[in-house]
């Protein structure tokens, strides 16, 4: 039964990269990069990771995705971008993604009826509490690390955005 | 623990780092190029993932926690000089980007 998620989750991970190789236009290729996020999200749930499919769906699937859909709408404004926008949005995009969306959240919905995240003869659990526990204990210098690469990203980020005063 | 979804799972980590790759040097596109980024340090932590399920450690979710950190410094910095290559050239193709001649 875990095996067999197992697989329709892989299957629909690797069908949307594959999707997102090959489309031609960016919007759909970010519809099918956030469906192969979701997917992995919920691999991670089955190989008993309860943390880290949480914080793809939210950070990777969320935030990360959403930057990229700022900056396509950013380069593209002006009056024919509407009409362009119409025609990206037309049902017939939509229907394959979405289905194998459909597919990962009947998947997740029958976890949680069956309430068996992880069979017994899956991978033990490991919750967010272990995690914390050794991310603040035995890579504490990582962490601190991390906030050190995260300042000048941010930093980088606000001077190589801006708007210098010769540009046009 | 668990043999095989475990192998399965480092095997499907692979074809996704495959794909973003091929992707990234398919594409000439910079905003192609940066996703299929994100697909490869994606896949990345497929492959963490899986191995600390292997040895039911959280060791794997915690590697896992610093690629998602370096995603999130990475993506707004490379954004930015895309808006900046947009700006000035006018074009996302990466082969617009040779006045180095590197």
């Amino acid at each position: 039964m875990m095996d067999f998620f197992f697989y329709v989750a892989a299957s629909v991970a690797i069908s949307s990269t594959v999707l997102f190789v090959i489309a031609p236009n960016a919007v759909h290729a970010l519809l099918n990069l956030i469906l192969s996020f979701l997917a992995i999200a919920v691999i991670f749930l089955l190989l008993g990771a309860p943390f880290a499919a949480a914080l793809e769906v939210i950070i990777y699937a969320g935030a990360v995705m959403v930057l990229f859909v700022f900056v396509i709408m950013m380069l593209q404004v002006g009056p024919k971008s509407v009409e362009q926008e119409r025609r990206w949005i037309g049902i017939r995009i939509w229907w394959v993604p979405v289905g194998l969306a459909m597919l990962l959240l009947a998947e997740v919905g029958t976890l949680i009826a069956t309430g068996a995240v992880t069979a017994e003869s899956g991978p033990r659990r490991v919750g967010p509490e272990e995690v914390g526990l050794v991310l603040l204990s035995r890579y504490l210098l990582a962490v601190e690390l991390a906030s050190l690469l995260l300042l000048p990203g941010i930093l980088g980020a606000y001077y190589l955005g801006r708007r210098r005063r010769e540009d046009p | 623990m668990s043999g095989p979804l475990v192998v399965h799972a480092v095997m499907v980590a692979g074809i996704l780092f495959a794909l973003g790759l091929t992707g990234l040097l398919a594409r000439r596109n910079l905003l192609f190029m940066l996703m299929s980024v994100e697909v490869m340090l994606n896949a990345a932590g497929l492959g963490f993932i899986a191995a600390g399920a292997r040895w039911g450690a959280p060791d794997g979710q915690v590697m896992f926690l610093f690629i998602l950190t370096l995603a999130a410094a990475e993506v707004p910095v490379a954004l930015a000089l895309v808006l900046q290559v947009h700006r000035r050239f006018h074009t996302l193709d990466a082969d617009a980007v040779t006045l180095m001649e590197g």
